[in-house]
């Protein structure tokens, strides 16, 4: 096994993106994950890597846009406000179907908000953001090991879709140390003959673009997108289970909020409640087949969040409301601990 | 099966997040599952720094603390916002020299540690720090004293390898308090 060293999460990120293959990074600073950038900034001018902090976050983006044209691999990351600032890139990287990796290490909102931990761009991630019809890849890493290989993972997913993936991560786990140890990284390598690599005079020239004027013409792009969206949702989602097998209660969460949740899930079986999480690791796509499997055998889920209840909707819609589905969340920078998450599931238990 | 949750806290400065670094890699370097979590909110700038080290037998769930079995607390605002958080039956490693009040608790342990002073009296002022730390090795079973100057090698970078030895003192001081 290789060497375990102790990393910050915003590190791993940044060191798994270059591992991965990435040599291109526009970015513009903000808490809570600076560090990636400082990362960045640090090595690759080392490895004839570009590493740029653009005047703004509109422009890092449109750098990432540009880049990714050209077929390499390329990324940015941010925190929420960012990413709201970012969002119109996104859409036009979608709606061009360039492959890009996205970073949000999430603080509290809306507006400037604060600088601790949050999930509450959720829907931001999996519903859009940008304006128009498209989908990013959202990866919900949970540890620091996660943040390495899910970089490395969101790179070779938005290379074989030819779209975003995002990386949607919070403060804690960006700013926390963790053994870590990196193993070769897996590099996929898939043919992009749409990008803009100089035609040498020996090949018609390619057009990234997002702009069909023609309804029907832009239309046919839409179902085209949509029909590798469907593809991606059979293939491609990922969870855990974690005690899962006899419980009677299912706790629903991902990244900081489903370690709580481990500690409160072990104090309840302590106690004799059969209890058991299931952690989205892909919240889009969601993995909504083993959750529709829970539903035939437990009586209630409760969705584990730092938001005011985004994820909730998805479980609802994933389990078809056939079982009761209740909140146990905090917001704005702060974190349920787990005697709140552990009364949660009492309650469930008692069936309130 | 064993499970240690430290948490250190005091002014930003003071070498908190070094100290529960250290102690990170302490866990580390004997095969350990650790988290090692920063304050680095507003906090930081001017007022209480904190970290949270959790070193484990079993994967480490959340890394948050809320319940310490080892509170440092190297000023008395920390003492004050951490002191009641701690488990019953836990242990309360106080730097004396900055903080003149006794805890009232009798149902943990307290050691009062004049950490700052020692460290003046050494000859190495910024290491009170590391004399806590050493202290913290001393009374946990969670991670054995052997092996520190093999830790601090593991991650203080070359170029500022000339200052292990003298960390390594200022832990001993620690110890034998």
């Amino acid at each position: 096994m290789a060497q375990r060293v102790l990393m910050k999460g915003n590190e791993a990120i940044a060191e798994a993106a270059i591992r991965a293959g990435c040599r291109h990074y526009f970015g513009y600073p903000i808490t809570p994950q600076t560090e990636i950038a400082a990362y960045m900034a640090k090595k690759m001018p080392k490895i004839g890597g570009v590493f740029l902090q653009a005047e703004s976050e509109i422009a890092s983006i449109n750098m990432v846009y540009g880049a990714a044209a050209t077929g390499c691999r390329v990324m940015t990351s941010s925190s929420s406000p960012g990413i709201s600032l970012k969002s119109e890139g996104l859409s036009y990287i979608a709606g061009s179907d360039v492959p890009a990796l996205v970073v949000n290490v999430q603080r509290g909102g809306p507006g400037l908000g604060g600088i601790q931990p949050s999930q509450s761009d959720y829907f931001q991630a999996t519903k859009g953001g940008g304006h128009g019809d498209y989908r990013m890849i959202v990866l919900a890493p949970a540890s620091v090991q996660e943040m390495a290989s899910l970089t490395i993972k969101g790179f070779n997913l938005a290379d074989k879709y030819s779209m975003t993936s995002m990386i949607l991560a919070d403060g804690t786990i960006g700013q926390m140390m963790e053994p870590i140890s990196f193993e070769d990284a897996e590099i996929e390598v898939y043919e992009k003959p749409w990008a803009l690599t100089g035609t040498e005079g020996k090949r018609k020239h390619n057009i990234v673009n997002s702009l069909y004027l023609q309804p029907d013409a832009l239309e046919k792009k839409n179902f085209e997108r949509f029909e590798r969206y469907k593809i991606v949702e059979e293939n491609e989602p990922l969870w855990e289970e974690y005690m899962m097998e006899d419980a009677e209660i299912c706790v629903v969460a991902f990244g900081i909020a489903s370690r709580v949740a481990k500690n409160a899930i072990v104090a309840a079986r302590a106690e004799g409640i059969k209890v058991g999480l299931i952690r989205p690791i892909t919240l889009w796509p969601f993995p909504a087949k083993p959750l529709a499997a829970a539903a035939d055998k437990v009586k209630a889920f409760i969705s584990v969040e730092l938001s005011m209840g985004q994820m909730i909707e998805d479980v609802k819609l994933a389990t078809s409301c056939r079982k009761p589905v209740t909140l146990c969340n905090r917001v704005g920078g702060m974190i349920p601990s787990p005697d709140q998450v552990l009364e949660s599931i009492r309650k469930a238990q008692k069936g309130e | 099966m064993k499970t240690t949750q430290i948490l250190i806290a005091g002014f930003g400065g003071q070498g908190v997040l070094f100290a529960g670094k250290f102690l990170a890699y302490k866990g580390l370097v004997q095969e350990k599952q650790v988290s090692w979590l920063p304050s680095y909110g507003p906090e930081m700038r001017g007022g209480t720094a904190n970290c949270s080290v959790i070193i484990s037998d079993t994967p480490v769930g959340s890394p948050i603390i809320t319940d310490p079995d080892i509170l440092v607390a190297m000023n008395l605002p920390s003492l004050q916002k951490f002191v009641d958080a701690v488990v019953p039956g836990g242990k309360i490693i106080i730097d004396s020299t900055l903080i003149d009040v006794k805890v009232d608790r009798t149902d943990v342990e307290v050691f009062y540690v004049p950490a700052t002073q020692m460290a003046r009296d050494a000859g190495f002022a910024t290491l009170a720090n590391m004399i806590l730390a050493g202290k913290v090795l001393k009374e946990t079973d969670g991670v054995a004293w052997d092996g520190n100057k093999e830790t601090l090698e593991a991650f203080i970078p070359a170029k500022k390898a000339n200052l292990i030895d003298v960390n390594c003192k200022a832990l001993q001081l620690g110890y034998d308090h």
